[in-house]
């Protein structure tokens, strides 16, 4: 019966990857160039994809003016972690090697339309942009070293959520972050929150819903409980808008939508505001 | 015989286990419950009052006056319903919060029971804010200015269970499990297949034991053999033995250093000193 199985293979064929990029939002599909032409936001519906942290930072921050800190902060195994696919010092270790980054947010101090910060990007191309101790780490001292020489506060969010193969020591992360964040607060340093592509789980349950303004591009993808959970739960569908960045605006969660041209200026006016 | 990670979980997940409310039976008196958040809702999910935990059955100055915090898991199907099987929503922590804020300023401490699958994946969840509540919980009580003891009696379902375990001594049941995901969930995404929970649960290293070790629990309350379900009563005393040292110790401390104590225990999660 090889006719009925001939067109479920075609619609599983997807494009060659060398030439196209699809948005996951629309799946529209536009040529690989068009799409980083367009600083990854689809020029259709307008869904701002996914940078990269050095990406990012580029765009945020002034030029030459970011300096890393806390590179040698990376992941921990207290629990010998191992699954299916084998050990997981290995897979973070490959993870590392590849992409050239040594955890799923890299920090740094900067300066950000004049207005020196500590500047935080999450990279959701380093194990999901996965909340692990290192992660938590690299935070906790960026809100200490924030605290020591009074500067705010700007974090970028990028995450599928804590990660797993770090256990409790991950979910304690959450606490930990949070509670970093909350005596930077008690400082009067200011925390900008800025919510990308997906920013999920144990990450929105923790410091990227704790700013001082929470921030998002158009079309982010907001949530704590994957939309499928939630459906497989609840028994019925669930709005195409749910979970997206005007959806948590319009339930009062997020403070501004900022087109992803218009962040830094952003930034540095909320700062400018308040005196720093 | 050895218990595997997956009979703890089954143990902590058990209809007969003693819940919230057994607790509250079994070692305090005079409990007055508060509801809401003040804002949309009652979450039945999660339980506060007020109460005096008792050092034993006659009344005592070894008595403490506190706040209890707790989710609330029922003991039949009817009970699970309306209590939502203890999943909370935004409401219960908000609630919570609400709650505590009273105790700091009454100058009580705050004592909490968790035991939960996890934080309620539903849609009013989410459109109130499920993140932002768990997020503030966790800012909240990490700056509380008054002693908190939290006891993970059975089922510590992450982000919702730590929204309610921010504390200055975390203690533990011999039998419960907590977890930064269930064994079911992990297995379904690091071995593709539900049935390798067993599996899953011992990777993610989630018993008391485990957690005493990698230092994300204080101490192990012990239970009777085979198990809290085999006798509430002893299981409730050993808890309430727990709970009162801790809180004798605590209430020594001068609250400055209290929080920043707290901090700096919070501040160790993942040791990397």
């Amino acid at each position: 019966m090889s006719w009925f199985e001939a067109k479920s293979e075609k619609a599983k064929i997807p494009p060659a990857k060398a030439l196209w990029a699809v948005c996951p939002r629309c799946k529209s599909h536009f040529g690989k160039a068009v799409w980083k032409n367009n600083n990854a936001i689809c020029p259709k519906c307008g869904y701002h994809g996914r940078l990269s942290a050095r990406e990012r930072i580029a765009q945020v921050a002034d030029e030459g003016t970011f300096a890393e800190v806390f590179r040698a902060v990376s992941y921990s195994d207290h629990l010998e972690f191992h699954d299916a696919s084998g050990a997981y010092r290995d897979k973070v270790e490959a993870t590392i090697a590849k992409s050239g980054e040594t955890e799923s947010v890299v920090m740094g101090t900067a300066r950000i339309g004049g207005h020196d910060v500590m500047l935080g990007v999450m990279d959701f191309a380093f194990m999901g942009g996965s909340l692990g101790t290192g992660t938590g780490e690299r935070i906790a001292r960026a809100c200490e070293q924030a605290i020591a020489e009074r500067r705010p506060l700007v974090l970028f969010s990028a995450s599928g959520g804590a990660r797993m193969h770090e256990g409790i020591l991950s979910l304690m992360q959450m606490a930990k972050t949070s509670a970093a964040i909350a005596r930077l607060k008690e400082s009067g340093l200011p925390y900008i929150s800025v919510l990308t592509d997906p920013t999920t789980g144990g990450v929105s349950a923790s410091y990227a819903m704790l700013g001082d303004i929470n921030v998002t591009e158009p079309r982010t993808l907001i949530g704590f409980a994957g939309r499928r959970v939630i459906e497989n739960t609840i028994h019925q569908k669930l709005p195409d808008d749910f979970q997206s960045a005007e959806y948590l605006e319009k339930h009062g969660f997020i403070d501004r939508i900022v087109e992803r041209g218009d962040l830094k200026a952003f930034i540095a006016k909320m700062l400018w505001f308040w005196g720093f | 015989m050895a218990k595997t990670a997956m009979d703890c979980v089954k143990l902590a997940r058990d209809a007969k286990r003693p819940h919230f409310r057994d607790f509250i039976d079994l070692i305090c008196s005079d409990f007055e419950e508060l509801h809401g958040d003040r804002l949309v809702n009652d979450d039945r999910a999660l339980v506060g009052g007020f109460a005096v935990i008792r050092a034993g059955d006659k009344p005592s100055e070894k008595d403490v006056r506190a706040l209890v915090l707790g989710h609330n898991k029922g003991a039949t199907v009817e009970e699970n319903m309306s209590a939502n099987f203890g999943m909370a929503n935004p409401d219960g922590y908000r609630k919570a919060m609400r709650l505590a804020k009273l105790a700091e300023k009454f100058r009580l401490p705050v004592v909490t029971f968790v035991d939960t699958p996890g934080a309620y994946p539903g849609r009013e969840a989410e459109e109130r804010g499920q993140a932002e509540a768990i997020a503030k919980s966790l800012e909240f009580f990490s700056r509380l200015r008054t002693p908190i003891v939290v006891v993970v009696t059975g089922e510590g379902g992450s982000g919702g269970a730590l929204a309610i375990a921010v504390g200055d001594r975390i203690l533990m049941m011999e039998n419960a499990v907590y977890s930064v995901i269930s064994p079911e969930g992990c297995a379904g995404i690091l071995w593709r297949d539900g049935a390798k929970a067993p599996e899953a649960a011992e990777a993610l290293k989630i018993t008391a034991g485990d957690l005493l070790r990698l230092g994300a629990v204080d101490e192990v309350v012990k239970e009777p053999a085979g198990g809290a379900q085999r006798n509430h009563r002893a299981a409730a005393n050993a808890v309430r033995k727990a709970i009162l040292a801790a809180l004798g110790d605590l209430a020594k401390v001068p609250v400055d250093e209290l929080v920043e104590r707290r901090y700096a225990k919070i501040r160790s999660y993942g040791n990397f000193y």
